[in-house]
């Protein structure tokens, strides 16, 4: 029994550095692994829409015709499928988070025709 | 004798982290009766397995509760591992258990801010949280996420802990073990504590066990029901694994259960560490459940036993997912101990038997 079982604790607290930092003028560091968005290296994806039928929420749009890999970030659960299982290994879980969009719209990437091009040359 | 009065109680109410909404029937100041109400927030989660796959589903499985995320994609990776007759190795058996043990650590602590919050102690609320936001920290390095892991797949786990992690983490449980102690001579000694919780709530064994209490909850009341002990998954490479009771059956019991749970948690977690075997982290697993294959499963999440049943059809989306959760399993008791209360520790007695409401209805 007995009280201030916090006491020496809390006391203690006033000579530690603080735990919280001053957010947004100070930020955490990201650590490597973090998840925050995917990103596609459209140089090397061959548009073969694996990662869009992998994808748990359909984030994914893969338009073969009019070549372009859409990706809707407010479906995207940053799971992570689509970047384990593409084919081209094209696919990254970037640590940064996506900046917030004014619109709730897909970014659309076109996707450059490099086979065509390597044949070319 | 005064006029009996109904008081509505929630589904907003301070105390309460979810919406639960109690009827509660007073009496002067003595509750007599307490009709509680849930669903304020029905997902129809598990109807969801009809248009996901069984590998699709995990991201849904751990959706189901913020708090025990990885109990519940560890809960439904078994399952369907199960149905599918796969084995995983036992590395990512080992690794499982880490997370899940850390996900009790963070349950645990988060929920004795939140009674301390209720009691009125904001320095120790914050305090728990202070130490909580370290095992969330351990999570952001070793799964990229700090509430949503998205580590669990049929088939074993995505990430592996190096080395260097195992060491860091070890260092940061050895940090939380020291101020950890500290808070719980607080809860469990401070004068103004015990003054509410000692002998508020009791709810005797035979009613524990009438009620199918489960969790902290039940083990406050000495029912001995804590599934890690069936050694399930990596539970079974523990040496020895004995459940934390209290016989008392009052809130002083219930935080006491999981105040040390926490470090009996950390135990776990310090012994896989230690015992991790080299090697893979996943297998591949092809093909579907067979039409008509059952399986079933049991975890123990921070809030109780969660019981898992899959049935396939042989395509590659289950026929049937079905989940009981701890939180619906204790409502019954949370009644029982609620009659004949002082209205004054009604929201002590709620929180001590921690309500996940999103568990619960899904
Ligand atoms: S799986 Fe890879 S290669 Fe295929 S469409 Fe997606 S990003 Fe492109
Ligand atoms: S990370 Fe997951 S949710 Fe996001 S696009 Fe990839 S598969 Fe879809």
């Amino acid at each position: 029994m007995g009280s201030f079982k916090l006491g020496a604790m809390t006391l203690g607290g006033l000579f530690k550095k603080p735990e919280t930092i001053q957010y947004p003028a100070q930020t955490k560091p990201m650590p490597a692994g973090l998840k925050g968005h995917v990103v596609n290296d459209v140089e090397t994806c061959i548009l073969c829409s694996i990662c869009a039928k992998r994808c748990p929420t359909s984030a994914i749009e893969v338009d073969k015709k009019g070549r372009t890999w859409a990706i809707n970030r407010f479906r995207c659960v940053q799971c992570g499928s689509c970047v384990r299982e593409c084919p081209k290994q094209c696919l990254t879980m970037d640590p940064h988070y996506a900046s917030p969009a004014t619109q709730m719209e897909p970014s659309v990437f076109d996707v450059p025709e490099h086979e065509k091009v390597q044949a070319e040359v | 004798m005064g006029k009996a009065t109904v008081i509505p109680f929630g589904p907003q109410h301070p105390v309460l982290p979810e919406p639960l909404h109690l009827d509660l029937v007073v009496e002067d100041e003595k509750v007599i009766e307490a009709i509680p109400q849930i669903g304020f927030v029905h997902r129809g989660l598990e109807k969801l397995v009809e248009t996901r796959d069984y590998n699709q589903f995990i991201y849904v499985a751990e959706r189901i509760c913020g708090i025990c995320a990885f109990g519940h994609s560890m809960g439904y990776a078994e399952t369907v591992e199960r149905l599918m007759g796969v084995e995983i190795p036992t590395r990512a058996e080992y690794l499982r258990v880490i997370w899940h043990e850390l996900s009790r650590i963070h349950s645990h602590i988060l929920w004795m801010g939140l009674a301390a919050d209720a009691f009125g102690f904001e320095s120790l609320f914050m305090h728990c949280w202070r130490l909580r936001e370290r095992v969330l920290d351990i999570f952001e390095k070793t799964t990229g996420g700090r509430v949503i892991f998205s580590v669990v797949k049929v088939g074993g786990v995505v990430r592996d802990i190096d080395k260097l992690q195992f060491n860091e983490i070890k260092r940061v449980l050895e940090g939380i073990k020291h101020d950890y102690n500290q808070l719980c001579k607080a809860f469990l000694k401070d004068t103004s504590v015990k003054n509410r919780t000692v002998g508020v709530g009791y709810i005797s064994h035979e009613d524990a066990l009438d009620l199918s209490m489960v969790g902290p909850f039940a083990r406050a009341s000495s029912v001995n029901n804590d599934s890690r002990c069936l050694g399930n998954g990596g539970y079974k490479f523990l040496s020895d694994f004995q459940p934390i009771m209290d016989g008392q059956g009052d809130c002083y019991a219930r935080v006491k259960v999981r105040a040390l749970e926490v470090l009996q948690s950390i135990d776990i977690i310090e012994e896989m560490i230690a015992k991790i075997p080299e090697g893979d982290i996943a297998v591949p697993v092809k093909g579907s459940p067979a039409d008509g294959a059952e399986s079933s499963n049991v975890v123990e999440q921070p809030r109780g036993e969660c019981y898992y049943y899959a049935r396939g059809n042989g395509s590659k989306y289950l026929e049937r997912m079905r989940m009981r959760t701890p939180t619906s399993q204790n409502l019954g008791g949370m009644t029982k101990v609620l009659a004949g209360c002082d209205l004054a520790d009604v929201n002590m007695i709620v929180l001590t038997i921690d309500p996940c409401i999103s568990c619960t209805e899904r």
